[in-house]
């Protein structure tokens, strides 16, 4: 029983420590604040499809991809852009390569739409052997015409206006990265006599034919560009050019205000569950009610602490799935305690039917804690941004509330196990409508 | 015990439920919302909302299909309509005198028919995984049933939870616009998993009480020893649950209106799911064995 007092004074000690953490963290500045998701605090959230069915190393894609738009995002001058990936395959369930775009606070969609579809495409694509014509300004069927693209975009280091020394015509000067330079001198000299063509957005802008090798990395776009048109190119290329084609495929704003009101009422229905349920708990377990109360406070700091430190961003959904895990997070206490009941009815004492208590209850708490684990995990792999928020409060609940349930509510309830019976003790520990014994 | 005594009772009302639920799905059909079938969401709101049939003839003179109009709380309106270009998107809210946009969500029909894929894949997986899990589980008792016959049952009480809510909400999508949505497949999820979980405390009593007998070589019938297990088992059933329902509760009362229709889906997932562990799950284990046994 000493032991069982030490412990609690250490875990109780522990627990005060993290809630401080989580008090200290809540001021402006701090390293680890919530994370809270666009529907909570308002912005826009944009899923792009990206076409890889035309380059080999698709992963090296999608990162440059990636940064590319991230660069992009950063010219808005939002807080906290957040750009990811997400691959295609089985473990996503995605039949395609994904890139999301989460700009927290942008209301106007159409603006962010626009700024980022308004990204060029760069392509330098060679010419299929049997094609014999080709005409610069076609917009259609390049692919018809044109093997897939080696050299795009993705090489390229940095762009800028160019005059023609002769005519004054505005050019566009294009420096590739080492990288780019090699793929582009290998590209030069493999194929001397026919045409590159140099293709933005999907329309060919010109098609000269290689005349030389081309060492150096840099080349120009000559189109019948104005000056206007150039900056405004170069200025585009240079914010990075799109490694791969993409295409809108959902998109999503959320006002302040309606996050607000997610935000105020989610958090309210926490509280007011948690105190019914404390309420429950104490009328109907008693002492050990009183326990799994304590340990269901403990529950709440260390899940929070975890939200922060990981960490996991809070949707409308993510705060529903961790309020039903308060109500779940107390079931293996309700399951200890019945069986306790139980064994007190056999006549044992109360310091045994505690722990035959925790020892009977464990099979079942195990076991179905299983099966709630496997639907979070199916749920992550579903998920949407919203449901991937739930499933991981969900998930994470379960872990923490076996912890808090078992192991801190077992201390705590040892450490107060009378070693005497009587009365009162064993009207204590017992519970529901039996009340005599 | 008369949860296994009445059984017949029981089977013939989750019968008639099931049959009911089904009914609706046929005669009324899923009312899917965007995230399936794709489409654009726009929500406004105004200082001063102006009557339902002003924003129907503002809309429709934009010629962009066909589209819903519905008041949300007491200064929005929620305008669906098909997948709408940036463009189309802006020359709404403009038509409607640029309200203040709450939100505007456009999903594109690929990515919606993708969704509604995966969606049917993760719940077929979920059911299986637990089948598995339920199987592995009670691998250790074969006597007088055999352990996948315990999976069996699950999955029957399973099929149960899920088909009578859905029944409940396409009723509710019928008569009251309540979409299925996303958070409608991950709430069903939600309750497959809870509904295991209040299984498995049966099952895992049944199991017990097995080995006891068998321990003390005594000679129980099934029927009584599952009988038995429930009536141990029945008031931790229900309180565990009550304790999800009261959060639950709290959450539909006062929580987020974007949860709203999740909170009530999952409260009455959670009373299906009960019941279903106590008087669906547990009679079909002795309705098992009685055909295991063949007719006397």
């Amino acid at each position: 029983m000493r032991k069982h007092v030490i412990w609690s004074v250490v875990l109780i000690a522990m627990f005060v420590l993290l809630g401080y953490f989580l008090v200290t963290q809540e001021r402006s500045g701090a390293p680890y604040p919530f994370r809270f998701g666009l529907d909570l605090v308002g912005g826009t959230e944009l899923v792009y499809i990206a076409d890889t069915s035309k380059v080999s190393d698709v992963g090296g894609a999608m990162q440059s991809l990636k940064e590319v738009i991230e660069r992009r995002v950063n010219i808005f001058g939002v807080s906290e852009p957040l750009v990811q990936t997400e691959h295609a395959g089985i473990f996503s369930g995605n039949a395609d390569e994904r890139l999301i775009v989460e700009l927290p606070g942008v209301k106007d969609i159409e603006l962010a739409k626009k700024l980022i579809g308004e990204t060029p495409i760069l392509e330098f694509r060679l010419a299929k052997p049997e094609a014999s014509t080709i005409a610069s300004g076609t917009p259609v069927a390049i692919d018809d015409i044109f093997l897939p693209a080696e050299l795009t975009g993705r090489y390229l280091a940095h762009a800028r206006v160019e005059f023609d020394p002769n005519t004054g015509v505005a050019l566009v000067g294009l420096e590739f990265t080492s990288e780019g330079a090699d793929l582009f001198a290998k590209i030069t000299r493999d194929n001397i006599g026919k045409p590159l063509a140099v293709i933005l957005d999907g329309v060919i802008l010109s098609a000269p034919v290689i005349q030389s090798e081309i060492t150096g990395g840099k080349a120009q776009i000559t189109g019948s560009f104005t000056p206007e048109e150039a900056k405004a190119l170069v200025r585009n290329l240079n914010y990075g050019a799109l490694p791969v084609p993409i295409s809108l495929a959902t998109s999503q704003t959320i006002g302040a205000s309606l996050g607000d009101v997610a935000l105020k009422s989610g958090m309210q229905a926490g509280i007011i569950g948690f105190f019914v349920l404390v309420l429950f708990l104490i009328i109907w377990y008693r002492l050990p009610g009183l326990i799994a109360s304590v340990a269901l406070v403990s529950y709440i700091i260390l899940s929070l602490a975890v939200f922060k430190l990981i960490p996991v961003t809070l949707t409308a959904a993510g705060l529903a799935g961790f309020i039903l895990s308060i109500g779940m997070a107390v079931d293996a206490n309700v399951l200890i305690f019945e069986r306790t009941k139980e064994e007190l009815k056999r006549g044992k004492s109360i310091s045994d039917a505690l722990h035959e208590g925790f020892r009977r209850a464990w099979l079942s708490i195990r076991d179905s804690n299983i099966s709630s684990i496997i639907t979070a995990v199916v749920l992550f792999w579903l998920g949407t941004s919203a449901v991937k928020g739930f499933a991981l409060t969900l998930g994470l609940g379960v872990l923490i509330s076996m912890f808090t349930a078992i192991t801190v509510s077992r201390t705590f309830l040892f450490a107060v196990a009378p070693k005497s019976e009587s009365k009162l003790k064993r009207f204590l520990f017992s519970n529901g409508l039996h009340v005599r014994n | 015990m008369y949860v296994i005594k009445y059984r017949k009772i029981w089977f013939v009302l989750s019968g008639v439920l099931i049959a009911l639920s089904a009914y609706t799905v046929f005669a009324y059909g899923f009312n899917l919302s965007i995230d399936f079938k794709g489409g654009t969401l726009t929500e406004v709101k105004y200082a001063e909302r102006p009557v339902q049939a002003e924003i129907e003839s503002k809309v429709s003179t934009l010629a962009i299909g066909r589209f819903s109009v519905r008041p949300s709380g007491d200064f929005n309106y929620i305008i669906r309509t098909k997948e709408l270009s940036a463009d189309e998107g802006l020359s709404l809210i403009e038509t409607l005198n640029s309200p203040v946009v709450e939100r505007q969500n456009s999903i594109g029909p690929t990515a919606g028919a993708e969704l509604k894929s995966k969606a049917i894949k993760a719940i077929a997986v979920v059911v299986m995984m637990i089948v598995l899990f339920i199987t592995f589980a009670f691998r250790k008792v074969s006597k007088p049933v055999s352990s996948w016959k315990y999976g069996l049952a699950t999955i029957v009480a399973l099929a149960h939870d899920v088909i009578v809510p859905t029944g409940i909400f396409v009723f509710l999508g019928h008569f009251m616009g309540v979409e299925i949505d996303l958070l409608f497949i991950t709430g069903l999820l939600a309750i497959l998993g809870y509904s295991v979980h209040d299984t498995i405390v049966v099952f895992d009593r049944v199991r017990e009480n097995l080995r006891l007998n068998m321990e003390k070589n005594f000679n129980e019938d099934f029927k009584i020893t599952v009988g038995k297990s429930v009536t141990q088992t029945f008031g931790r059933s229900i309180n565990t649950s009550l304790t999800i329902f009261i959060t639950l509760l709290a959450l539909y009362l006062v929580g987020s209106p974007a949860t709203e229709h999740f909170s009530l889906l999952l409260i009455i997932g959670i009373i299906i799911g009960t019941y279903s562990s106590i008087f669906v799950a547990s009679p079909l284990l002795v309705t098992f064995y009685k055909l295991q046994k063949g007719p006397k």
